[in-house]
């Protein structure tokens, strides 16, 4: 759905994207992780035509970008930083403009109020009525948006941290809808610098630190277990006797074990008339995969 | 688009509270006019004031004279300059942009939608202004010199056709008595044709500072930075047009014929300025558009 070959960005001195080679397929929901500053924003603005590539080639839906921009954009639905509307006008009428604002002819006309009534019922707005946006919460804005980018029924969403401004309740909403979407068939490209966010949510991330992009893999692989497990015993010394040579860590009352199956060595600890207070195997989180691949945020300043 | 920015411009609480002040100030000095029966001597002052004692309805004309050197060119480039870098700031023209809205034709429907704004405004002036006079000045010529007999501008009215001649409106259908500038007759058909020239001259005669607040509009994310930018070029423009020493320049400025809408008052119609404003805003369209565009289209969008 995405790919970008060599790809490079920059500003009189400041390289903001180096070199990116992304691939992002039909069915993902990709999460795009980054610190603040890492090039996230200048790449999506790239994929939509906003930013003009310095080097390198970009593919949506099949076909070049920036040329073949009246063909791809129609297909998709974007949400770039912050959501933006006219905010002495309500939210349907900020719709229906946008929506007439580009192309789709007499079809598009036709169906536009029905469409923009459903997209607002998708992001929970429905009965928020003739109020101009102005009225409008943080949160609502950032429902109005992503009813912005569903309004033509993309087969592709582009969300640059669609999460912001939006309560833990917000969240899981945008989480259901998202994944509700994506089981419909649209790809979900998404950025954002909020890893739990992109863990509940995507099956792919790249993650980008300083431009370059360090890391593109199914979440599942990366956060594969690693065939280690992590007992907690308040019988630590016991344990680390009876495993000796298979501990390969232990911190206080925890320890972690090279062993063939959690099971097993409950069932061998406990035989063992040892007390086990928790047992399982040794998961990397993301949090661990990105903080080992990236160095400190380019906002920090040392 | 064109419609959409259209509704945008119509929906939009600034575009009637600009109309509105607009016409206030007209409608003031009617109300000053009429309450002190003083106005200026014929020759000095705005144009026309001079004569709207005599004839009320000749007051849209006196009104458009009174908002052309600065009401109008400042809505103008308020308007103009808010245009891209507006857009910009408020975050909507990224999502424009991606819609797809084409970045030419969003500069075009913008172009189209500062030239109605303009007509809307002259169009707004003319009519309030002839309520005002008809209203407030009183129709008739007899009564208002009548009324004003120590007045200078009523009583030089008579001995000095040329300068204190009658601008007529469209509106006039009675009387009849409507002469143009040169002192000669109108035609009541010669004079719709005539005002609505004069509303096009000054439709016209803005379209190039919209061209210069709509280009800078495209360089800076600032509406209020363009809108002075292009302000700061017709205040440099106006400087220049009453300097001796510049005459070099004047032929090429943009207020330079910013006037002449007066001459299709004149009998016949003075085509001579008429037709060099015309070019002049035509030119100033075409390279500040072109420079829009160049800059516009290339643009990365960061906004």
């Amino acid at each position: 759905m995405i790919i970008t070959r060599a790809l490079s960005k920059r500003y009189g001195a400041v390289t903001a994207v180096r070199s990116v080679d992304l691939d992002v397929r039909e069915g993902d929901r990709y999460g795009l992780l980054g610190p603040n500053g890492s090039g996230k924003t200048t790449l999506v603005r790239m994929l939509l035509g906003l930013v003009y590539a310095t080097s390198g080639e970009i593919e949506v839906l099949g076909r070049r970008m920036p040329r073949h921009a009246r063909d791809v954009l129609p297909q998709i639905g974007a949400l770039i930083e912050e959501p933006a509307a006219y905010p002495h006008l309500s939210g349907r009428a900020n719709l229906t403009l946008l929506d007439a604002a580009g192309p789709g002819g007499g079809v598009a006309r036709r169906t536009r109020r029905q469409r923009v009534g459903e997209a607002l019922e998708q992001v929970g707005l429905a009965g928020v009525g003739r109020r101009p946006v102005k009225a409008y919460s943080l949160g609502m804005r950032q429902r109005l948006g992503l009813a912005a980018a569903l309004i033509r029924q993309p087969r592709l969403l582009i969300l640059d941290e669609p999460g912001n401004g939006l309560d833990p309740r917000g969240i899981r909403d945008l989480r259901e809808l998202l994944t509700g979407l994506n089981d419909s068939g649209v790809t979900v490209f998404l950025s954002s610098h909020l890893l739990a966010e992109v863990e509940q949510l995507c099956t792919r991330v790249g993650v980008l630190d300083s431009g370059r992009l360090v890391l593109q893999d199914d979440l599942a692989a990366l956060c594969a277990p690693t065939g280690r497990i992590v007992v907690d015993t308040p019988d630590a010394d016991q344990v680390a006797a009876l495993l000796d040579g298979q501990v390969e860590h232990r911190d206080g009352q925890r320890l972690l074990v090279r062993y063939a199956g959690a099971a097993a060595l409950n069932t061998r600890l406990v035989g063992a008339g040892l007390r086990v207070s928790s047992i399982g195997p040794q998961q990397r989180t993301l949090e661990d995969i990105v903080l080992s691949v990236t160095g400190a945020g380019s906002d920090q300043i040392s | 688009m064109i419609t959409v920015e259209l509704v945008k411009l119509l929906r939009r609480p600034r575009t009637w509270i600009s109309v509105v002040l607009t016409c206030a100030l007209p409608f003031m000095v009617a109300v000053f006019i009429t309450i002190t029966h003083l106005v200026p001597p014929p020759g000095q002052g705005s144009a026309f004031l001079s004569a709207v004692l005599q004839d009320g309805a000749l007051y849209p004309a006196a009104a458009l004279a009174l908002v052309l050197p600065v009401f109008l060119p400042v809505a103008v480039a308020v308007v103009a300059g808010d245009s891209i870098a507006g857009e910009a700031t408020g975050g909507t023209l990224r999502y424009l942009l991606v819609r797809p809205v084409g970045r030419t034709r969003l500069l075009i429907a913008k172009l189209v939608s500062v030239i109605v704004y303009v007509l809307l405004v002259v169009l707004a002036v003319t009519f309030t202004a002839y309520a005002t006079g008809v209203f407030l000045l009183g129709p008739s010529e007899a009564a208002a010199v009548g009324q004003a007999p120590g007045v200078p501008g009523g009583a030089v009215g008579g001995s000095a056709p040329g300068l204190a001649g009658q601008a007529p409106t469209a509106g006039q259908a009675a009387g009849g008595a409507v002469t143009s500038l040169s002192g000669a007759p109108l035609s009541l058909l010669q004079l719709t044709e005539r005002t609505a020239g004069a509303i096009a001259f000054i439709t016209v005669s803005m379209l190039g500072v919209a061209a210069i607040a709509l280009f800078l509009s495209t360089i800076t994310d600032s509406a209020l930075g363009s809108a002075l930018g292009a302000l700061a070029a017709l205040v440099a423009s106006e400087v220049l047009v009453t300097l001796n020493a510049a005459t070099v320049v004047q032929p090429y400025l943009p207020t330079r014929y910013w006037l002449a809408w007066i001459d299709f008052f004149r009998q016949p119609v003075f085509w001579r300025d008429i037709q060099r404003g015309f070019g002049i805003q035509a030119v100033y369209v075409v390279v500040f558009l072109a420079a829009a565009w160049a800059n516009f289209s290339t643009k990365d969008i960061t906004a």
